[in-house]
């Protein structure tokens, strides 16, 4: 029973991801004429035949329809009408094809019609067409995403990796090194720890106007490496301060100096920690809106502020929108179920990313 | 009798150390050593901010600035202090650790957190002195006003809810064989963005309406048009649009809830249960009595941390709304404040309130850290 209503849960939770995934592979008219779940077996009307109206009939009041019991008048018939014996009736066109369609219930099976032109047409930086629910050609400009990833990945990986030395030999310092101040220190990262982003945006910004950072990508890297370190420093701080003493004791017996136990045990010894910190930073850099929209801006649009801006500017347009976000989600997901396990024990490691 | 060795003739490396143990081989050594960082940080700096190059040479350039960088500094910084006479090099080396990744927090946090209060004294172009003019405007403004009201909705809302629902997958997933499955599933969202997850459920609310002949192809509208109603614009109706939104965070958020939890509920020591069972207690009362006053501190933890969450949220308003049709929150007019409308004086306030906003927190996370005793 257990199992039945963690299943209907989990089923749930998947079904808005699913949604998308499956969209971003329909053809753009589908998108727009089904929902997307018609991909399934279910039963809906299909044509299975015609009524051509007699051109004498006048079709301004109620019409009489071969093999029909009773009349119907031309808007109902527009509408689409049910008959008892199962059959339905639309009016094809205007009043000008004097066409009925007759379609019955059926089962339709999986749907096959599935193209990757979606996915290519995200990507690309030229202009692209698509077809929308009545059949029209409609003509945009790519939305360039696969420029977008690249800008992800030039912000995300140095991002990522910059900060873990810094934070390796702080965390070093703090956990094993006695100096004045310590504790005081100490209390200023566990409290940066939560501080809202937001407050450090705008004397950045000031200093970068200043420094010429506002847009580069080395501003980008700067602040968030700024942004990483106290949960950095605090996670590697409380996987150091874990390890046995005696490891440090005999080093120093040995005559070690403080650097050489670091860069040779203490280093060594903490890569789960650093990969921990690592994963989750990635996680974050490549998911962040805020701090990309605020440094890059459209100067280099990174993923997420790409998408943003098609929900802004194409935002019914849901064969680009799905197979972009998509796209965006691809490289976290795939870290995400690579990696889960260091990614969780970060997490309970104590990292909380604001 | 043994001869005396003679003295081994002595090589460079020799000579050098023999150097480096007068005073001005030290300083001349010291002062080479800082100008050598100095050049390479400082080099790299401008060549990176300037260039041009194709990315992926960009990115293996910077990580080789960044981390060499770092590491030419701490050994660089570490030798020049350990040559320093006296007691200067045990207390000076500490620093040589934690200098740089302080000085970094310092720059890109602490201090910014002192020029944003300062800023929110000033006026739009922090030129002239307004006093108290834009904390007034952050808390009698309607649009802030709004936005507060928000925020206690998704507070509230979004936290419980996350909480209770983390909970619940916990407890049930605890007691299957599948439970890294069901974990996994639950906990998937966390790896998407907040502006992904909004492209996801925009599409779940999208709203066609009638009219065009054509079925709804949100999901949440069919599901309404086949139970018999009618096709709404869920995202612009006041106030339920709030709690569409707070779907979005309770979807993405109870995740983590349901792993912190589910660890801590493991550590919940069995014979604990156990006696309460043979006592006669129920599973609910055992739950109830035994389990939650058990996790009490992990509770108050996660909380804490979805609150936090809860209010700097900014990507789920911006992408699904903009803020508009009632919607707004804090972090969403911050942004605007400053960057759209470029009043620097009222965002830095703004900055401020939510810094005020998150101080109980703090002071709690202080108070748990000084009694760890982890120093």
């Amino acid at each position: 029973m257990i199992n039945g209503v963690l299943i209907l849960i989990c089923t749930i939770w998947i079904v808005p991801a699913l949604g998308i995934l499956i969209t971003s592979f329909r053809d753009s008219q589908d998108i727009f004429r089904t929902g997307w779940w018609t991909v399934f077996p279910h039963q809906e009307y299909v044509v299975s035949g015609q009524i051509h109206v007699d051109p004498n009939t006048d079709l301004n009041g109620p019409i009489a329809i071969r093999g029909v019991p009773g009349k119907y008048t031309f808007e109902q018939l527009k509408e689409g009408v049910t008959l008892s014996d199962g059959r339905k009736l639309i009016w094809y066109g205007n009043k000008r094809t004097r066409l009925i369609e007759v379609s019955t219930l059926q089962w339709v099976g999986f749907s096959t019609r599935f193209t990757l032109k979606n996915y290519q047409d995200v990507l690309s930086d030229k202009t692209v067409n698509y077809k929308d629910a009545n059949g029209n050609n409609i003509v945009r400009q790519g939305d360039n995403l696969s420029g977008a990833f690249l800008n992800s990945l030039a912000v995300t990986i140095p991002a990522t990796v910059i900060p873990i030395l810094i934070a390796a030999f702080a965390a070093f310092g703090f956990a094993w090194l006695k100096f004045r101040g310590r504790k005081f220190l100490f209390s200023i990262v566990v409290m940066l720890l939560v501080v809202p982003l937001q407050i450090a945006l705008i004397p950045i910004v000031q200093d970068y106007t200043r420094l010429d950072l506002n847009g580069s990508f080395l501003g980008i890297w700067l602040a968030h490496t700024g942004f990483g370190l106290p949960l950095a420093v605090y996670l590697l701080f409380n996987y150091i301060s874990q390890l046995p003493r005696e490891i440090l004791e005999s080093a120093y017996i040995d005559g070690a100096s403080n650097f050489t136990i670091f860069t040779q045990l203490i280093l060594p010894l903490s890569v789960p920690a650093l990969a921990s910190f690592a994963i989750f930073q990635f996680m974050w850099v490549w998911n962040d809106y805020l701090v990309a929209l605020v440094f890059l801006g459209n100067h280099h649009t990174v993923l997420t502020v790409a998408l943003a801006n098609m929900v802004g500017e194409k935002g019914q347009d849901w064969h680009l929108l799905t197979a972009g976000a998509f796209i965006s989600m691809i490289m976290p997901m795939t870290v995400f179920f690579a990696l889960q396990r260091y990614f969780v024990r970060g997490m309970t490691a104590g990292s909380v990313k604001g | 009798m043994e001869s005396i060795s003679s003295q081994p003739h002595k090589n460079f490396s020799d000579m050098i150390s023999d150097w480096l143990k007068t005073a001005v081989g030290r300083i001349i050594a010291s002062i080479c050593a800082l100008l050598v960082m100095v050049i390479v940080l400082y080099g790299g700096f401008i060549f990176l901010r300037d260039t041009d190059l194709p990315q992926p040479l960009m990115i293996i350039i910077a990580i080789l600035w960044g981390v060499g960088g770092a590491a030419l500094d701490y050994y660089l910084t570490n030798f020049v202090v350990e040559m320093l006479p006296g007691e200067w090099p045990r207390r000076l080396q500490p620093f040589v650790f934690v200098g740089p990744a302080v000085f970094l927090m310092a720059w890109a946090l602490a201090i910014p957190t002192v020029r944003t209060l300062a800023l929110s004294f000033f006026d739009a172009n922090s030129i002239n002195f307004v006093g108290f003019r834009n904390y007034v405007f952050a808390f009698t403004d309607r649009i802030m006003l709004e936005a507060f009201r928000n925020n206690l909705l998704w507070l509230v809302v979004g936290t419980s809810f996350c909480v209770s629902f983390g909970l619940l997958i916990a407890v049930l997933a605890n007691r299957t064989r599948l439970e890294s499955l069901y974990k996994s599933l639950i906990f998937m969202p966390q790896a998407i963005s907040f502006v992904g997850a909004g492209v996801i459920w925009k599409f779940i609310y999208a709203y066609r309406g009638s009219g065009t002949g054509l079925p709804e192809i949100g999901l949440l509208n069919a599901i309404v048009v086949a139970l018999g109603g009618t096709a709404q614009p869920w995202l612009q109706l006041f106030p339920w649009n709030n709690l569409f939104l707070i779907v979005i965070f309770i979807w993405m958020q109870t995740g983590y809830a349901m792993v912190i939890l589910s660890s801590a509920i493991k550590d919940v020591p069995a014979e604990l249960e156990e006696a309460a069972r043979i006592d006669g207690a129920t599973e609910v009362q055992v739950f109830f009595h035994i389990v939650i006053p058990y996790i009490q501190g992990t509770l108050i933890t996660v909380s804490t941390t979805i609150v936090i969450f809860s209010l700097k949220l900014f990507d789920i308003v911006r992408v699904m709304t903009g803020g508009n049709y009632g919607t707004n929150v804090i972090a969403n007019e911050f942004y605007l404040e400053r960057f759209t409308y470029g009043q620097a004086g009222r965002a830095s306030a703004i900055a401020i309130v939510l810094l005020i906003l998150v101080i109980p927190v703090i002071v709690y996370n202080l108070r748990q850290f000084r009694e760890s005793k982890a120093f």
